[in-house]
């Protein structure tokens, strides 16, 4: 187990540091000068020349790179071009908002996912699998802008309009609000993101318990006479539902883009408004760190994932 | 042909009307005709999203052959940059590219390209890395076969399957990522009539002009329902074994 682990450790370093050399390149190197876009078009050169000197861009590039992931490694993110604040903080405070609803979301898609996914994996080409089957491939193919201003629509204008109490369409929860406080505003945001990932846990689901109720080893116990209950709780589910972890880690990537369309929708403020904001303004530095933090959670979303995986089936491990 | 007014047209005295005869999904709050927006945006979220994929499919396919079948440090380089591009989702991935490198049109065309060939040349190799053991590909290879026509000939019909399945797939995707694109204000720029950037614009006006929000809302909708089904509808038919 210990060196599955270091292996799987060893290999999402790798990945994440060939990701940040990208972030790098594509940030820092690619827009040409920075100092020109921080100072504007009509900065002398002079100033250009101390503008680089201070942001040791007059070294070469290599060097540039360890630089920048030294700094970005202690926690030194820089300043922000467009707020002057440091952008630290800032992501931090986001990035907790951003966790908060992807939770919330989690709870609510994760169950109920799986659940609708047995009852089509046990229910093979009957109406109700075909129901499930063509709801959740309309519903995976709205996005979430759609979903979101519909569930807007009848959630917050529609009970608004019929006097009855309605959820709020602007999730701006204050900085300072606890979660309790939050959570109407949490609400509408979670439901949508839900739909995403309701029906792409639902699918995957489905064809995992088709593939387990062909296993010759349910046969043998449907044959020796174990009631059917038994069989799939005991036998299918157990197997079927294992691959469902890795789904779960696949589905935080739908989750994370469905967020930075839900969090502009409903004005939240977490990672992906802030990533809109930064590339609105052109705020390379806030862009970078944006974005390195969301490489880093997903990245350790997978791991999380595949160690589970591991732990909970050993053939896994031997490989 | 089908439009009745031009995209950008502006109709000052007619702006902000309900659907009617004329003007059969309203009018936005400049004035001009949602139909005629809705129809020839269509046009532009197709192409995009077509020419993206078919670009992306014909570079992944080349990756995925070469990289499969010849191995060694030119799989081993352009697999590890594959995996950097893949860590990160793909609307993200757009999102850094285009927050980068400027927004237009074609930087949206380049990033779809770029997000998609890495997946795409996964499973080209993938179907490769099974095929080249077998005894055919030997074969040709021991008659003497050049590269090329090893691949095109002996290889490239295993992955035809496949590679049309997730064709179809990309290209929904794509669909899928142009318009959420646009809704985010990320890339097209307006006054073009991309469904998602309508929205986006139409969302000040929702309770005043629903009609302008509706629209190209639903056509989205009905597009990308319908390209999942058809996708859905390729793998069926091609057989379940390659739907994973």
């Amino acid at each position: 187990m210990t060196r599955f682990i270091l292996r799987r450790l060893g290999f999402l370093t790798l990945t994440v540091l060939l990701t940040s050399l990208l972030v790098f390149l594509v940030t820092q190197w690619l827009p040409g000068d920075v100092c020109r876009i921080i100072l504007g078009r009509e900065a002398g050169q002079g100033a250009i020349e101390t503008c680089r000197l201070e942001l040791g861009l007059d070294q070469p590039l290599p060097i540039q790179y360890l630089n920048w992931l030294g700094d970005f490694l202690t926690g030194d993110w820089g300043i922000s071009f467009s707020t002057n604040l440091p952008i630290y903080p800032i992501v931090m405070d986001r990035m907790g908002n951003s966790l908060m609803l992807a939770l919330v979301a989690l709870l609510i898609s994760v169950p109920l996912g799986v659940a609708l996914g047995i009852i089509a994996g046990l229910n093979e080409n009957k109406p109700i699998d075909s129901t499930i089957n063509v709801g959740s491939l309309s519903v995976v193919g709205l996005p979430e802008f759609v979903t979101g201003l519909v569930l807007i629509q009848v959630f917050s204008f529609g009970l608004r309009d019929l006097g009855l109490p309605y959820f709020p369409a602007n999730s701006s929860i204050p900085p300072d609000a606890n979660f309790l406080e939050a959570l109407p505003m949490l609400i509408l945001p979670a439901l949508t993101a839900m739909l995403v990932l309701l029906a792409y846990i639902a699918r995957l689901t489905r064809s995992g318990v088709i593939e387990e109720l062909k296993q010759p080893y349910v046969r043998t116990a449907d044959l020796k006479g174990l009631p059917r209950r038994t069989v799939i709780v005991k036998h299918v589910l157990r197997n079927a539902l294992l691959p469902t972890i890795t789904i779960i880690a696949i589905s935080t990537g739908w989750l994370i883009s469905g967020l930075v369309v839900i969090e502009n929708v409903f004005n939240y403020p977490g990672l992906g408004r802030l990533m809109i904001f930064a590339i609105d303004r052109r705020d390379l530095p806030l862009l970078q760190a944006v974005t390195m933090v969301t490489v880093l959670g997903f990245a350790l979303a997978n791991l999380g994932a595949d160690l589970l995986y591991g732990l909970l089936n050993p053939r896994i491990r031997l490989e | 042909m089908i439009a009745p007014y031009e995209e950008n047209e502006i109709l000052a005295s007619q702006a902000r009307q309900p659907p009617s005869a004329e003007h059969w999904f309203g009018t936005d709050n400049l004035g001009r005709d949602v139909f005629s927006r809705v129809i020839l945006g269509s046009r532009e979220i197709l192409v995009l999203a077509g020419l993206g994929t078919l670009l992306a499919v014909i570079c992944g396919t080349l990756f995925g052959l070469l990289t499969g079948y010849r191995g060694g440090w030119f799989d081993e380089v352009a697999m590890r940059t594959f995996d950097s591009l893949l860590a990160l989702p793909a609307l993200l991935l757009a999102l850094l590219l285009l927050g980068t490198v400027g927004q237009s049109k074609y930087s949206v065309l380049i990033v779809l390209v770029i997000v998609y060939t890495p997946i795409v040349a996964r499973v080209v190799r993938s179907v490769v890395l099974a095929v080249k053991p077998q005894g055919f590909v030997e074969a040709a290879r021991l008659g003497g076969e050049t590269q090329t026509r090893i691949l095109l000939r002996e290889i490239m019909p295993s992955v035809l399957p496949t590679l049309s399945v997730e064709s179809a797939l990309r290209f929904s995707y794509a669909i899928f990522l142009v318009a959420s694109l646009g809704f985010l204000g990320v890339g097209v720029q307006p006054p073009s009539p991309n469904w998602g950037l309508m929205v986006k614009e139409a969302r000040t006006f929702a309770s005043l002009l629903p009609w302008a929000l509706f629209f190209p809302a639903a056509a989205i909708s009905i597009v990308v329902i319908g390209v999942n089904l058809m996708a859905d509808g390729v793998k069926r038919v091609i057989g379940p074994e390659q739907a994973d």
